[in-house]
């Protein structure tokens, strides 16, 4: 079997019982992204012999009976995520060239936990997108078919997990930028609980959604990263200091007495048909699941308007986050910036300036609070939430670029998760008749990850013989 | 015009092409005519959210540690003088 294929889990099992090293793990990932990396566009940046020679210090450590999280294990950072002598350029030219003198939280604690880092991937400018094609270094494909956008904004994160270029990538999520691009590669995408992850050093889209997650090819791997990058972090006021649990060990819980309430969307005549049948499955498989009915006719009446809602906050956050690049301490001037930084910062700008501040911006926070206080209200009744990623199955490239409307619309189903705070998860549940991954999200209450990773795992065992579970890209 | 895209480029300090103030003026303009559905909900008596995990007064202790260097600091300008950032003379007379 090829190395880079492995789960953490079984590589962790594999380095420990000496069955492979650190350094033929990572040398099995760099070579396929040599392979592949040229037709998808995935990385940004490589570190090469860097990640080798930190391989071999992994190496030592296991031999010599060290046992951390993750070990000798080779994985991706997306290139928001700041990194101590390696260029970080949140996929714009404002940031090309820029190399940060310092790590990011995440970044200190992978590190610790004995991560291996093997590059940073491409993504769309700023994390502004839902395809990724709106990265000033050209878009990533989709690897099922090359053809079609892989999602967006964590474009390469996703993809480098779904072609096995790293055993797991991270991601920052602000209105779905982890959820969609992991629905349309075949992998598992966290987005955990505002707060639950340390923001600090990780380039900020708009700072009151930014969520910091991940890319794995299971929910077990999910749950066992998630170990090493939540807790408190005194560089950033929003991280919570509730104690981190750990993630694995309630995992193989039973879910039969969970109560699971459904979106009403979820049937919408919104969703294309093959997603519909496709979620119609995995509902079935819940439900077969559980004790109890699956809960149908739960309420979220302002869900609605969240689009709306995000579309007006998120600008504005985005405007007043960006206008610290003006190129004079580091970075390159502002006429840098690509188009849709452009008509963020625009957009953003309009809705806080004088006059318009309660026309927008205050009544999108108002009806924020609406949002909150609708999934409060659920979640007195319910354990968690199934719900639809994305309206359709991946795109063709191109096929939205010029309609920035229609693009947003494609973030209906996740930005309500950012907008409340709440932690979502969204797994595989299959392929479309043209072979393209389609999957669905988990939501619960704030830092109930362990419901999500329950859930999850639950339909990854219950699903794991069907047949397109063996499906792999064909490239 | 809902807005004037020249005025709002200039509060934002972005330059932008004549062709992109018309390109962007009307998509924007779409955009905002969605994001307006808002004013169909009564917000009356609803406070705006400000927290959405319900924390308070987070601080911490006001005591120093290692930070970045001088040289750090100024590993990644272009335009620098005498250890200090260089930027231009904000006042006229500079």
């Amino acid at each position: 079997m090829d190395l880079n294929k492995l789960t953490i889990k079984k590589a962790k099992e594999g380095l420990k019982r000496k069955d492979f090293s650190s350094v033929e793990l990572t040398k099995a990932c760099q070579k396929a992204i040599k392979q592949t990396d040229h037709k998808l566009n995935v990385f940004i940046t490589l570190t090469e012999d860097e990640a080798i020679k930190n391989a071999e210090k992994a190496d030592k450590l296991i031999a010599s009976g060290q046992d951390l999280p993750l070990l000798g294990i080779p994985i991706a950072l997306k290139d928001m995520f700041s990194t101590k002598g390696i260029e970080t350029t949140a996929g714009s030219n404002v940031l090309k060239g820029y190399i940060p003198p310092y790590d990011a939280t995440v970044v200190t604690k992978l590190k610790n936990a004995g991560a291996i880092i093997i590059g940073k991937t491409n993504q769309d400018a700023w994390a502004h997108g839902s395809s990724g094609e709106n990265s000033d270094f050209s878009p990533t494909k989709n690897p099922w078919n090359p053809e079609y956008v892989p999602g967006g904004s964590s474009s390469g994160s996703a993809v480098a997990v779904a072609i096995n270029m790293a055993l797991a990538a991270t991601g920052t999520d602000t209105g779905g930028s982890i959820r969609l691009p992991a629905s349309f590669t075949n992998t598992v995408g966290l987005k955990p609980t505002y707060g639950r992850v340390s923001r600090y050093g990780i380039v900020a889209m708009a700072s009151s959604h930014d969520s910091i997650g991940h890319f794995t090819k299971t929910v077990e791997d999910s749950a066992i990263f998630l170990g090493v990058t939540a807790g408190k972090d005194e560089k950033d006021a929003t991280a919570s200091d509730l104690e981190v649990p750990d993630y694995t060990k309630n995992l193989q819980n039973r879910i039969k007495t969970l109560r699971i309430g459904v979106d009403p969307e979820f049937h919408s005549k919104h969703i294309e048909s093959e997603s519909v049948s496709l979620l119609a499955k995995a509902y079935n498989t819940i439900k077969n699941l559980l004790e109890s009915d699956i809960v149908p006719d739960i309420s979220l009446p302002h869900s609605k308007h969240a689009t709306a809602c995000y579309y007006i906050i998120q600008p504005s956050e985005v405007s007043s986050n960006l206008s610290r690049y003006d190129g004079i301490r580091y970075g390159n001037g502002r006429k840098n910036f690509g188009q849709e930084a452009k008509r963020r910062i625009i957009l953003g700008t309009h809705a806080l300036s004088s006059g318009y501040y309660d026309q927008y911006y205050n009544k999108a926070s108002q009806v924020r609070t609406m949002l909150i206080n609708d999934f409060k209200k659920v979640f007195e009744n319910v354990d968690a939430i199934i719900a639809p990623v994305s309206p359709t199955p991946p795109w063709k490239l191109g096929e939205k670029v010029d309609d920035p409307l229609k693009m947003y619309l494609s973030d209906i189903f996740t930005v309500t998760a950012n907008l409340t705070g709440l932690p979502a998860l969204s797994i595989p549940i299959g392929f479309t008749k043209n072979g393209l991954p389609v999957g669905m999200q988990i939501i619960a209450p704030h830092f109930s990850e362990e419901i999500l990773f329950q859930i999850g795992h639950a339909f990854e065992q219950a699903t794991q013989n069907e047949d397109w579970r063996q499906k792999e890209p064909n490239l | 015009m809902k807005f004037d895209i020249s005025h709002v480029a200039k509060l934002a300090n972005l330059p932008l092409s004549e062709k992109e103030k018309t390109k962007f003026g009307k998509q924007l303009e779409e955009t905002l005519e969605y994001i307006e559905n808002l004013n169909e909900v009564d917000t009356s008596n609803i406070e705006p959210a400000d927290n959405i995990t319900g924390l308070q007064n987070i601080s911490r202790k006001d005591t120093s540690s290692p930070s970045l260097s001088q040289d750090e600091a100024l590993s990644n300008t272009k335009s620098k003088h005498n250890g200090m950032f260089k930027v231009k003379g904000i006042l006229d007379n500079e």
